[in-house]
């Protein structure tokens, strides 16, 4: 935890990541993803700017990582199939 | 069997600070993606060094340094010469610009590290303007594109400058690779930055990565007007290997430049005339770049 | 062994012996000679080391800079307008604590156009963040290039360092150099050998990134400790250096004769030898004058210099550079130093500008100056320009 001058590193260097920094409250637009027309092919986590569409294990469905998502709708966009509808948030 | 279509690994964090359908954290998967992680990556002032996020922490799975804005090359040659120096021969150096900080400030060092021969990989992030501090035009600004210092209104004229032809001028200053890459084309971005490590001295990697508010287009669409660019050839991807051009993607039905043009607002005020001159333009460069392909086939 | 050689090459044989391992260099009078004698020894194979021909200053130093996170003790060498060009990134090197040792032929910044020596280049750095060691004499540059590693390579410390040897005077002079052996200084100057590094080892880092106003001021105040822990490591490290090669130079400051001294004047860089022999001429004619060398202007050593008030009852400081508006920079910061109600009065002499002769002639009548003003009591006027040509008659 920093709480001083002296918790800073001796030379300026990065002491954690980003991952904390939840990026998904950026959203307005929320990516939903139809299993029934996916075909997954994975364009849309080929072009996620945010890794925010996940593929745990092959052949999986994408999953959107809502923490992370900040809803540009590139994955709808590209989606061939369009299986990914992009919702406004509530 | 579903595949994914591109290395899974990843080298950017979550929780990144780039704006949505951002060009740039795609440039930078693709990349790491073909790079892995023995990477020493160095960035100038532009957009990256925000999107790797604010002290203490970072967006980035690999060791990198920031450094004032004109000194990218000169800084990959001083890594390079320590790696050297140190016996570490298996890093690559990867030196990461935006246009701004490449065909402006950054010039007169990268001259110097191809001239040096330095080996190393630049790649130049080109979303057509100086985007981190709020759209002003570069030398990378292509003709007629509405910037806060081209403001295209009643005084003044639409903007005639071409953009510099950086990949000529880093053919011409001795590069061993160069490769024109567009994030609307991950696999081949992949295949190039691969095939820029199989050589040794200094690579060039322009790559075109669209800004969502800077060419004044919807977030979603960044990728399909960045594919639109190469679609219609104002970015046409080739690769060069000393002084031999190739085409890396050959479009068989062309679209005209005005498809491309109207998707962006920041081509707004373009008249239909001036679409025309664009297009003879770019008709130009394309014949110009087949010309130097058919020599060096010849 | 004793090397008949112009302080220039004492620089450069300094970085030899202090196994440099990347080298960064761009010609400028009258630093040239420095990187050119470095690339020979590169060339030669007499020195191990990576040296990259750079097409300026401003990247002579971002080169360096990135070496050194890769954890290469490295070298560059400069002068006047590429120091000025350099600024940028001396501020860059400093701020990400690279303990890069640069060794500066001062000399006067244009324009017009000169390429002759005095301290305007260095002073308009005294800000950038880095510890700036002036030189009397070519062993001087030596000895401190060599220590000026030790120091700044301090984990404490991590703070680069400008050795400043005045252009001409020292850079293109020869002098008598005791070189001292490789093994010697192998024993004194340990590898570089920082906390934090990239070498593929430790977790992969992010180095410098962005500061946000919530921990700038405490980055800063870092910095800050750092260049105040140099002040007892230099003292440290030259103890060290003089048990090892038996030379010393008195820390920050050298007082010379100025134990039971009237007036006192505070010199730095090739001037200090000038004065020093001017000062032992006048005390065999029973003046009572002292000197003051000024050895380090970063960190200033304000703590040594006002030990003045009590020591003399008048001191003049004598500054090679002019800081428009205000007046010499040693002056200003020496005045504010000394400042008390009780304290002594202190007068600023301007001299040696673009390469004008500092005489032996010039600092008597300095001397003069100051041990008539102390019996007055009080300064005629805060600033004098020494020598100037329609000035007073004083200096004829």
């Amino acid at each position: 935890m920093l709480r001083s001058y002296e918790d800073l590193p001796s030379t300026p260097v990065s002491l954690q990541s980003t991952e904390d920094i939840m990026t998904g409250n950026w959203r307005t637009m929320r990516p939903v993803i139809d299993e029934e027309k996916c075909i997954r092919c994975y364009i849309c986590w080929k072009f996620c700017p945010d890794m925010s569409i996940e593929v745990e294990e092959a052949d999986d469905f994408p999953t959107v990582n809502l923490d992370y998502c900040k809803g540009c709708g590139i994955c709808a966009n590209e989606c061939p199939k369009d299986a990914i509808e992009m919702v406004r948030e509530e | 069997m579903a595949k994914l279509p591109l290395p899974k690994e990843e080298y950017l964090y979550r929780g990144h600070a780039a704006c949505p359908g951002c060009g740039a954290p795609l440039a930078m998967r693709y990349t790491m993606k073909a790079l892995g992680p023995r990477v020493i990556m160095n960035v100038p002032a532009g957009c990256t060094p925000v999107i790797g996020g604010v002290w203490p922490r970072t967006a980035f799975k690999f060791d990198m340094m920031d450094h004032a804005f004109e000194s990218t090359g000169a800084v990959s040659s001083g890594i390079r010469a320590a790696l050297d120096a140190k016996g570490i021969e298996d890093a690559t150096v990867l030196g990461w610009a935006g246009d701004g900080g490449t065909v402006d400030i950054g010039l007169q060092a990268l001259s110097g590290a191809v001239d040096r021969g330095t080996d190393f990989i630049y790649v130049m992030m080109d979303n057509e303007a100086y985007m981190n501090t709020g759209i002003q035009c570069s030398g990378s600004t292509p003709i007629g594109a509405w910037t806060t210092t081209t403001p295209l209104g009643k005084k003044c004229e639409i903007i005639l400058q071409r953009k510099k032809k950086i990949m000529e001028m880093m053919v011409a200053n001795g590069i061993v690779y160069g490769a024109t890459v567009n994030v609307a084309y991950p696999e081949d971005f992949v295949k190039r930055v691969r095939k820029a490590t199989e050589y040794e001295g200094p690579k060039f990697i322009h790559a075109l990565s669209p800004c969502a508010p800077g060419w004044r287009v919807d977030t979603a669409k960044t990728v399909e007007v960045a594919r639109l660019a190469t679609q219609t050839n104002m970015f046409p991807l080739y690769e060069v290997q000393g002084n031999e051009y190739r085409l890396t993607k050959t479009i068989k039905e062309r679209k005209p430049v005005s498809e491309y043009l109207k998707t962006q607002g920041r081509f707004r005020r373009i008249s239909e005339d001036m679409a025309i001159k664009i297009q003879a333009m770019v008709d130009e460069e394309y014949e110009e770049l087949l010309r130097k392909v058919e020599q060096s086939k010849g | 062994m004793i090397e008949i050689i112009t302080s220039n090459y004492a620089a450069a044989y300094a970085a030899k012996l202090s196994r440099v391992e990347v080298i960064a260099a761009y010609p400028i009078t009258p630093q040239t000679s420095i990187s050119e004698k470095l690339a020979e020894l590169v060339d030669t194979g007499e020195m191990d080391a990576k040296y990259i021909k750079v097409e300026s200053e401003h990247s002579a130093m971002a080169a360096v800079i990135g070496a050194s996170y890769v954890g290469a003790r490295t070298f560059t060498a400069t002068s006047s307008q590429g120091l000025a060009l350099m600024h940028e990134n001396l501020i860059w090197a400093a701020g990400v604590n690279r303990p890069i040792v640069m060794p500066v032929a001062a000399r006067a910044l244009s324009g017009p156009w000169t390429i002759w020596s005095d301290h305007s280049d260095v002073i308009s750095e005294r800000d950038a963040g880095w510890m700036q060691f002036f030189c009397e004499n070519n062993q001087e540059t030596l000895d401190m290039t060599i220590m000026a590693y030790k120091i700044a390579e301090d984990r404490e410390i991590m703070t680069p360092a400008m050795v400043i040897e005045d252009g001409f005077i020292l850079s293109h002079t020869v002098e008598a150099v005791d070189m001292p052996s490789q093994e010697e200084v192998d024993d004194f100057l340990p590898p570089f050998d920082p906390e934090f590094k990239i070498d593929f080892k430790s977790e992969p880092r992010r180095y410098a990134g962005v500061l946000a106003p919530d921990w700038w001021q405490e980055h800063r105040y870092r910095r800050m400790l750092d260049m105040e822990h140099s002040k007892e490591k230099i003292v440290e490290v030259e103890r060290d250096f003089e048990r090892r090669f038996g030379r010393s130079y008195g820390g920050l400051v050298e007082f010379y004769r100025c134990d039971d001294a009237d007036v006192a004047l505070v010199i730095a860089g090739a001037p200090t030898g000038t004065a020093k022999d001017v000062v032992d001429e006048m005390r065999d004619r029973g003046k009572k004058v002292g000197l003051v060398k000024l050895r380090s202007f970063r960190p200033f050593p304000g703590e040594e210099l006002v030990k003045l008030n009590d020591m003399v009852s008048m001191v003049g400081v004598f500054d090679k550079s002019y800081t428009m508006g205000q007046g010499g920079a040693f002056f200003q910061e020496i005045r504010n130093a000394l400042y008390s109600p009780d304290g002594v009065p202190i007068k600023n002499y301007i001299g040696g500008l673009g390469g004008r002769d500092v005489t032996k002639k010039n600092i008597e009548l300095i001397f003069e100056d100051l041990l008539s003003l102390s019996k007055k009591g009080k300064v005629d006027r805060i600033i004098d320009w020494v020598a100037l040509k329609g000035g007073p008659r004083r200096w004829e």
